[in-house]
């Protein structure tokens, strides 16, 4: 093994306009591992994994993966990398033109010669693997939101990639497709060797499969620390998200100013 | 979609829109523009062209031979300078003679090619001696009115 | 007040021509990343039938009812002077120069143009370009040039379609309808018209009016804002500005083409 950490990131720094949105992360990915990046909502988490896949390019830091530094290539550079990537998107993202089947065949025939026999004993595979083989001539529309991600899933492990990112894989899913779900991600770690980055908030359940995990807010990592050490970590941030607590250092709201000067109620005449 | 059905869809598309070219180019159209290769150019000069237009049929017999491809005024003689690009299939001899003819009455005008009696064919380059105006419509009014003002004048 | 609505007159001159540089990239950056449609046809072949073959239905019928409405004026205005005869020169003449390429052009940016930009439109904003991207496989060259090139194959056919249709109109009218002699109809319409000079221009019109709607579509469908306002938006601005750009780009051709005839 070349490189022990598959993904290395460090003090990148990413701004949307002028609104900063990451202001110095550090994470690294060991191969093999599962690892999972949690934090409330709109604290940057996909924003990372768009980082992680080179489709943005950070205002400071450097992102490196497989030993390659994204800022340093070029377009086929990228391509290339991202040939050993998957990526299951927060909303699926199929192909709304093409069939399950297809959608699932796609990286295959754009990167592959192989015969139609073999993408097709290789897409019922992954398709068997999601529990949706059965749904192969089905079109995106024709799925629920759950069946559509797990059809992502199967998507974003069709090439069998070194390194899978899953932003919110068990949103949208029923008790025991979340179970099979968290099983599977952890199986195929496992078994293919590959690697995990998953964003979350399903903090028992990911806990359950995952080797380590990272807290994010307001730009920065405020926690990290294997499962174990997350359940028994009593860091009030880490405390308020393992127990859903409403009051505590996570804020629920999009900074704002203060609710009651905003409702006009501070005394002025509307 | 089924991709068989598809293709057979474009196919037809393609073919029935290349059918629409075909049938322009040659029911609707001419390719009637001689090419240089095989043809050869002749002047002839007239003193009206009157409303004679570059790309206007040269026609003999009422058989198209050719095309206008330049209209000029020659400064020497102060006469149009009208150069015909005939299809080397038609040869005339030397003394043909060229006149300015309208189809219809307000229709294209074109130039009649009359064939005369010598045995020299024209060639590359000559000049058709004997020319015929346009029939200007005022001059036309004119010689009328004229006519009828001689022909009362005795009364 | 006044300094505001300069700021904000010079803001928008600025987004505007920054847009233009960025179409102007983007179109670049198709042709650059052709390969793959005609490397792969089956793709271009694919969107020749949503663009081409499913606007056939509003191109015949179109080309038809101008042609008759063309075989009728023309027979009113033509028979004051005597001379009916020349209606498929004024037939042909009109279809094939001007209307043939302008109106199939306007009626494909709204039937077809509209559709490309919808299309790409809701892919980005439903991630499936990203996805595209995430796999390695570059949209430009796999969704956006074969939609290109299917519009630029499509145009040409669907003009030559139009004028065809609506000449057979003109003919149905003038000489079925009412008593036009059929002889002097053809027989003048085609001393009249030259290939070079009439059908080849409309032909190159028609592609370059095929090129001009297929990029505007597919850029105000990439460049569309991710909501479904900024998608519906963008589908407006196609049909405007492609049509807009079909009529301006015909007079400059025309000027130039016709130039000195006539
Ligand atoms: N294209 C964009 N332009 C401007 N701002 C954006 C854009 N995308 C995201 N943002 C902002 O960046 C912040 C982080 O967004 P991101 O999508 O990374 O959040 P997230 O952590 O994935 O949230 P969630 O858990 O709800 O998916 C958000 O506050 C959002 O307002
Ligand atoms: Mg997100």
């Amino acid at each position: 093994m070349q490189h022990d950490n598959l993904v290395e990131i460090e003090d990148v720094a990413f701004d949307y306009g002028a609104r900063p949105v990451l202001k110095g992360i550090n994470l690294t990915a060991k191969r093999g591992q599962v690892i999972a990046i949690m934090g409330s909502s709109g604290c940057g988490k996909t924003t990372l994994l768009r980082l992680i896949g080179g489709q943005i390019k950070p205002r400071q830091g450097t992102v490196r993966v497989a030993g390659e530094s994204l800022g340093e290539l070029n377009q086929a550079g990228l391509y290339r990398l991202r040939r050993k990537m998957g990526m299951l998107f927060q909303f699926g993202a199929l192909f709304t033109d093409m069939t399950v089947f297809d959608n699932v065949a796609f990286q295959l025939r754009e990167h592959s010669d192989l015969p139609e026999d073999a993408i097709r004993d290789m897409v019922l595979m992954k398709l068997h693997a999601v529990g949706l083989r059965g749904a192969a001539h089905l079109m995106p529309s024709e799925l629920s939101g759950g069946m559509a991600r797990r059809v992502a899933l199967a998507r974003a492990i069709a090439l069998d990639p070194q390194l899978v990112m899953y932003d919110e894989p068990f949103a949208g899913l029923d008790p025991i497709s979340l179970g099979i779900t968290g099983n599977l991600i952890r199986r195929l770690t496992d078994t293919l060797g590959l690697t995990s980055i998953l964003v979350t908030h399903d903090v028992h359940e990911s806990l359950k499969i995952v080797d380590y995990v990272y807290f994010v807010s307001d730009g920065v990592i405020v926690a990290e620390g294997t499962a174990d050490d997350i359940k028994a970590s009593d860091l009030p941030y880490v405390h308020q998200f393992v127990h859903g607590e409403a009051e505590g250092p996570v804020t629920f709201h999009y900074p704002a100013a203060p609710y009651v000067e905003d409702l006009r109620l501070g005394g002025q005449s509307a | 979609m089924n991709k068989t059905i598809l293709d057979l869809w474009v196919g037809l598309f393609v073919i029935v829109g290349i059918a629409a070219l075909l049938f322009l180019t040659l029911k609707v159209g001419s390719m009637n523009t001689v090419n240089n290769s095989d043809s050869y150019e002749v002047v002839a000069r007239f003193e009206n062209i009157g409303g004679l237009k570059t790309r206007a049929p040269v026609k003999s017999a009422g058989v198209v031979v050719g095309r206008v491809v330049d209209v000029r005024f020659d400064n020497e003689v102060y006469e149009a300078a009208v150069t015909l690009r005939l299809d080397k299939r038609y040869a005339f001899p030397k003394d043909t003679s060229a006149a300015i003819m309208t189809s219809g009455l307000l229709g294209e005008q074109y130039i009649g090619l009359e064939a005369g009696g010598d045995s020299v064919k024209l060639k590359d380059k000559d000049r058709i001696l004997i020319t015929q105006d346009a029939v200007v419509l005022e001059n036309l009014i004119g010689q009328f009115l004229y006519g009828n003002a001689q022909e009362g004048a005795p009364k | 007040m006044l300094k505001q609505a300069i700021e904000r007159l010079g803001n928008r001159t600025l987004q505007g021509v920054g847009r233009i540089g960025f179409a102007i990239r983007f179109f670049v950056a198709i042709l650059l990343h052709s390969g793959t449609a005609f490397r792969r046809f089956g793709l271009t072949i694919r969107e020749m039938y949503f663009s081409g073959v499913q606007s056939l239905i509003i191109i015949l019928v179109s080309g038809l009812f101008v042609g008759m409405v063309l075989g009728l004026q023309g027979y009113e205005t033509l028979q004051t002077y005597g001379s009916e005869d020349a209606l498929g020169i004024l037939v042909a003449m009109s279809l094939v120069r001007e209307l043939g390429p302008v109106v199939a052009a306007l009626l494909f940016a709204s039937r077809a143009g509209s559709a490309i930009t919808a299309e790409i439109g809701l892919m980005k904003a439903t991630e499936q370009l990203s996805a595209m991207e995430m796999m390695a496989v570059d949209p430009i060259a796999r969704v956006v040039a074969p939609r290109f090139w299917a519009g630029v194959i499509s145009m040409p056919l669907l003009a030559a379609l139009f004028s065809a249709m609506g000449i057979f109109g003109g003919y149905l009218v003038g000489v079925q309808l009412i008593g036009v002699d059929e002889g002097s109809f053809w027989s003048q319409m085609q001393s009249a018209v030259d290939f070079e000079q009439d059908i080849l221009n409309g032909v190159i019109k028609s592609v370059v009016f095929g090129i001009a709607i297929t990029t505007i579509a597919l850029f105000e469908g990439y460049d569309a804002p991710p909501t479904a306002e900024g998608v519906s938006g963008a589908t407006t601005r196609t049909v405007v500005t492609s049509s807009l750009a079909v009529l301006a780009l015909d007079f400059v051709l025309t000027a130039f083409m016709f130039r000195g005839l006539s």
